[in-house]
């Protein structure tokens, strides 16, 4: 018998151990999220997955699922401010969508269209950021990097590699490679590791595939995040589920 | 007795640092340019010919501003224009000009003009009825007020007919899956 908790209204019912996003999402509910992923530990960073719980704004992808919860989401309060971190993260970055081969295939794009974000409104920072084209096979572009940490985690919990890591802080943090040269080409990430499949956007790319699947009948092409993030939830704890939108990656 | 016609809105449109392509896709609505020509008349326009700008309703302004005359027009568009709309990815983020904005001007333009092989003794252009590059490329939200984004390289022509149907309804203008697009 598992106990429930309110989510807009709706009864969720959780496991002990779920955090409010994992048993939203099993149970069928959305909650905008960029940095959470089914198969990793919460990092709780992009802040986009805020809720409110009895009154105050929380991460659900690091609250722990408690009985009698009051949670809100989908309320108009929470969406502008979304709205706000994803036009945040455009001026942040160099996001020119029009040249980025994970255009359509792009969590950061199809959250944007998910929450209607017509601009970015804030002055562009431009920020200067080569690419690292160095490995034979894996094209690394900076300027689309959201600092969510996926590659991170999937490169020390999964592969056990530890090939990226995030350097200095605020305004300068940034993605390092780890190698004394700095370059990919020197570390041990290979083609089949995690880390190639999880990046949201289009900063870690495989070479030479870039369009092989035609811009326009790309995964958010087909239908809004919304709808394709509940199939990519973890319907039974125990077994952990599986991502959609990590094994598309071509 | 017949009732007097309801006045036309009064549109104007132009080009930045645009490639025109947002313009075309504006063609893209095809026939139904005829039943917005029953609700608009357009001024200062690329297909009027127009040069200069008068008071309008909606102005339509593809590009980012990358030059002084830039600045210029899309003043004068302010100045005149009840509601401006920016129309595709340069004029919303600066787009492809801006892919510029990381780089020095003047090394872009020594390159282009003096290093690049092909054109030898070439000169850097200078002749004054040139309008003079501003150092960065700016979204034109950067300079003006700017009423409404239609996002895209370029908007569908559905999306800016849905776009442009809405507001001249007085509705809040939305777009949804499928035609908001920023590729």
């Amino acid at each position: 018998m598992s106990d429930t908790f309110q989510l807009d209204g709706a009864t969720v019912p959780f496991e002990l151990g779920q955090t409010v996003i994992q048993a939203a999402l099993a149970a069928g509910s959305y909650i905008p999220h960029l940095c959470y992923h089914p198969e990793f530990k919460p990092h709780g960073s992009c802040k986009l997955c805020t809720v409110k719980v009895n009154g105050r704004t929380v991460a659900s992808c690091t609250m722990p699922a408690e009985a009698g919860l009051q949670v809100e989401s989908d309320i108009e309060e929470l969406n502008a401010l979304r709205r706000t971190l994803v036009q945040m993260l455009f001026a942040e970055g160099n996001h020119f969508c029009p040249s980025c081969e994970k255009s359509g295939n792009c969590v950061l794009q199809a959250l944007g269209y998910d929450l209607e974000v017509h601009t970015a409104g804030f002055r562009h920072l431009y920020p200067d950021r080569p690419v690292d084209a160095s490995h034979p096979d894996i094209l690394l572009d900076f300027n689309r990097c959201i600092l969510c940490e996926l590659c991170v985690r999937a490169s020390s919990e999964m592969d056990g590699k530890n090939v990226f890591a995030l350097s200095g802080r605020g305004i300068t943090k940034h993605l390092i490679v780890n190698a004394e040269s700095g370059k990919l080409v020197d570390t041990d990430i290979a083609l089949t590791d995690k880390a190639m499949q999880v990046c949201p956007v289009g900063v870690i790319l495989k070479k030479r595939v870039g369009f092989s699947q035609p811009i326009g009948e790309r995964r958010y092409d087909k239908s809004p995040i919304s709808a394709q993030a509940l199939q990519d939830a973890p319907r039974n704890p125990e077994t952990g589920g599986s991502c959609d939108a990590c094994e598309s990656v071509p | 007795m017949i009732p007097p016609a309801k006045p036309k809105l009064r549109i104007a449109t132009t080009s930045l640092a645009g490639c025109f392509g947002c313009h075309m896709s504006f063609l893209d609505i095809d026939e139904r340019l005829f039943p917005l020509l029953d609700l608009v008349e357009f001024d200062r326009s690329p297909l009027t010919d127009i040069k200069h700008c008068g008071p309008c309703d909606i102005g339509l302004i593809e590009g980012g501003v990358c030059n002084a005359e830039n600045v210029h027009v899309l003043r004068e568009f302010r100045k005149n224009c009840k509601t401006l709309i920016a129309i595709g990815a340069c004029a919303i983020n600066g787009g492809l000009p801006a892919q510029r904005n990381h780089l020095d001007l003047g090394s872009c333009l020594t390159e282009v003009y003096l290093t690049e092989p092909g054109l030898a003794h070439g000169h850097i252009p200078n002749d004054p009825e040139l309008p003079l590059p501003l150092d960065k490329v700016h979204p034109l939200h950067e300079v003006v007020k700017i009423d409404y984004f239609i996002p895209g390289c370029p908007p569908s022509g559905d999306a800016i007919w849905k776009f442009l149907t809405d507001l001249i309804a007085g509705k809040t203008p939305e777009l949804g899956h499928g035609l908001i697009k920023y590729d």
